[in-house]
């Protein structure tokens, strides 16, 4: 090994980083034939500088590429440093990062080389070398190239925990817009194969529980956002009927990171849009786990969602006619649904409140954010919130109350309600 | 034997194992002992006026005690009380003895979040877990050259017995060291079994001197692994706060991605 693996090591990593899906979860792949490794524990072994989760050796196995699309480092056009990986080089990365505790797995994608297949055909080789010679049992998402053949994706659904196949940009005229050769159909025609597999897979596990195993973490997907003019609407609607249509376990949305000086984008020295990607995150949870429908949160007259209050308090704020909640009362689906309680504070409630009834130290106690809640509950307590507020008073109220918080977050703010 | 009464505060002292810990709360039991506090024999400093009491401690009375709790408690309920121990926090003896008591005497549930020591455990377990969970994303092995792959670790809490079976399944086929430097312990595991050992450092591994110890190629895997981790940042995205608060400072010494 040597300066050039090390060269390699940093032209694939730093192309591949655009990639945010980084989960490594979802899949438990057990570790009994005394090989090396397992799944399921979804590990974040380290943060990088920006906060995010680094779970996989994400890579691509190559940077050269025949496609151009506009908002990718790894276009054609772009004068940039080309190179590729081995197969056997990845594999022993993988395996020797592996043995250290530093990864859970690897996140293998790759820029076009001659065709689809072609491409694809190497991917497939390097799981299968971990699988079958290396007896690893860690954590494989291969990114699909579209266009490749059936018998292809089959395959590389043996070895992987996850396929992905990324849907690019939210809506087809923006897709046409940026990336001229590509077409939507080539990604939906892969996530119909891959959803058709996995539940085939699902059926014959029942019938033989030796039945090989097809992408256990099922399949994910990522969006560009603020690359084309698209609206947050466009967005969830999208990811909406992904989850939907294909089953989706994940969608991802990846705020545009400027690469390039194109008339068709924004300019190179605009900001990414991390408050926007955050936003979208929260919805998307509320949609996964707190019982929302994308209508809610969305729809012609509230096309965006606000940028200074999170989704969930927005939402209440127009649906004013639906609160006060009574805490020791209302069912948990109601309770997921007041600001400032997320789903774990929302369960101890409805555990703590058959012993006692709840009042307002208890809740807090219970890890409920009373500045934002108390605005839209009662619980056992005389004392609450009596003013007849408008919406828009509370919102300030909450605002202020939070100010410091909000201010920076403007910038940085990168959690979840 | 100290004779028990309802007015005064009994001192507990015992061995600060988990079984002389469980054997506190079958004494309690057994001597009828009105209101108590726990110490070991290290903490504890004798006054004229305290009533103390030493425990013995007992494998089939501690084991009586497990059962007991068994009853009582979901898995979940088990693994916080042991977690809560592990966490060697000097008020959490007593908490746990009260908690104990609260389950045997007035049958109350692990969930009456309402109860301070209810809550309390539930609390300390997951900070307990919390570090529990870091500590199998942190650790860092290097490759020895008697291939055995080597970590140091100096957690907050003692997750040292709550992570082995973690490494255990994952690393099935190589062997490994996880060593404790702050409590002077360590488990190794030599493909079969694993069992609890301590090292004398004549050579310190982490004096450069010494870095012989490790295999050849060790040094050329920390920076790959270094140079991915400057790769895959983002500048234009950077956040060094959110940054720390997942990797805290204290964890930095032994993240290989962290040595320059
Ligand atoms: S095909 Fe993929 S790698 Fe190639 S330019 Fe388009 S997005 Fe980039």
């Amino acid at each position: 090994m040597s300066e050039r693996i090390r060269e390699k090591l940093a032209i694939l990593a730093d192309a591949a980083k655009y990639d945010v899906s980084c989960a490594s979860s979802g899949s438990k792949r057990k570790n009994d034939n005394k090989g090396l490794g397992n799944t399921g524990s979804g590990i974040c072994h380290t943060y990088t500088s920006d906060g995010r989760c680094v779970s996989l050796l994400k890579i691509l196995l190559t940077n050269f590429c025949i496609y151009d699309c506009a908002y990718c480092v790894t276009r054609k056009s772009n004068d940039i440093q080309r190179t590729a990986f081995t197969v056997k080089e990845v594999v022993d990365l993988t395996i020797s990062f592996y043995r250290r505790n530093y990864i859970e797995g690897l996140f293998l994608s790759s820029g076009i080389f001659k065709n689809a297949d072609y491409t694809m055909e190497r991917l497939v080789r390097v799981a299968k070398e971990l699988r079958l010679e290396h007896k690893f049992n860690g954590y494989i998402h291969l990114k699909t190239i579209p266009g490749a053949s059936d018998e292809l994706m089959k395959e590389a659904g043996l070895y992987a925990d996850r396929l992905s196949v990324n849907i690019e940009i939210p809506t087809e005229s923006g897709l046409k817009l940026l990336a001229p050769d590509k077409d939507r159909k080539d990604m939906i025609k892969p996530m119909n194969f891959i959803k058709q597999e996995i539940i085939q897979n699902k059926n014959e596990i029942k019938l033989f529980k030796k039945a090989p195993l097809f992408v256990p973490a099922g399949q994910s997907s990522q969006m560009i956002i603020g690359a084309t003019k698209e609206t947050d609407k466009d967005i969830m609607y999208t990811a909406n009927s992904l989850y939907k249509n294909f089953n989706l376990k994940r969608v991802y949305y990846s705020g545009y990171v400027p690469v390039s000086h194109d008339s068709r984008l924004p300019s190179f020295d605009s900001a990414v849009p991390m408050l926007r990607e955050n936003r979208l995150y929260q919805a998307d949870w509320l949609m996964r786990f707190y019982g929302f429908h994308v209508k809610e949160l969305l729809n012609n007259e509230t096309p965006h969602l606000d940028l200074d209050i999170d989704p969930k308090l927005s939402w209440a704020l127009r649906n004013p006619n639906q609160f006060p909640i009574d805490i020791n009362k209302a069912d948990l689906q109601m309770i997921l649904r007041i600001p400032g309680i997320g789903v774990q504070s929302a369960q101890k409630i409805v555990s703590a409140r058959t012993f006692q009834r709840l009042n307002w130290e208890n809740l807090k106690k219970l890890g409920v954010a009373l500045n934002r809640a108390k605005y839209f509950i009662t619980c056992n307590s005389a004392d609450f919130e009596r003013r007849n507020l408008s919406s828009m008073q509370i919102k300030q109220y909450i605002l202020a109350s939070s100010a410091s918080k909000y201010l920076k977050s403007n910038s940085t703010q990168l959690q979840l309600f | 034997m100290t004779p028990s009464s309802f007015d005064s505060m009994t001192i507990l002292i015992y061995d600060g194992t988990w079984y002389g810990l469980l054997c506190c709360i079958y004494d309690v039991y057994e001597y009828k002992l009105g209101p108590v506090s726990v110490s070991t024999k290290e903490q504890h400093q004798p006054d004229a006026f305290s009533n103390t009491q030493e425990v013995f401690t007992s494998a089939e009375h501690a084991k009586r005690v497990l059962k007991g709790l068994h009853t009582k408690l979901s898995p979940t309920g088990m693994a916080a009380i042991y977690s809560c121990y592990l966490s060697e926090l000097p008020e959490m003896a007593s908490v746990i003895i009260r908690y104990a008591r609260l389950l045997f005497s007035s049958g109350i549930s692990e969930k009456a979040y309402g109860n301070p020591d209810v809550l309390k455990v539930s609390q300390v377990a997951k900070m307990v877990s919390r570090e529990r969970h870091r500590m199998k994303a942190f650790i860092r092995f290097r490759l020895t050259q008697d291939d055995i792959y080597y970590a140091t670790i100096e957690p907050d809490f003692n997750v040292l017995p709550l992570i082995v079976s973690h490494f255990k399944n994952r690393y099935a086929d190589q062997k490994w060291v996880i060593y404790d430097t702050k409590r002077g312990y360590g488990v190794f595991y030599d493909l079969h079994t694993t069992e609890e050992i301590q090292l004398d450092f004549t050579v310190d591994p982490d004096k450069p001197t010494d870095t012989n110890i490790f295999a050849e190629n060790e040094e050329q895997y920390q920076t790959l692994w270094k140079d991915y981790f400057k790769h895959v940042s983002i500048d234009s995205r950077k956040n060094t706060a959110l940054h720390v608060r997942h990797v805290p400072r204290r964890y930095w010494k032994h993240l290989t991605e962290k040595q320059v």
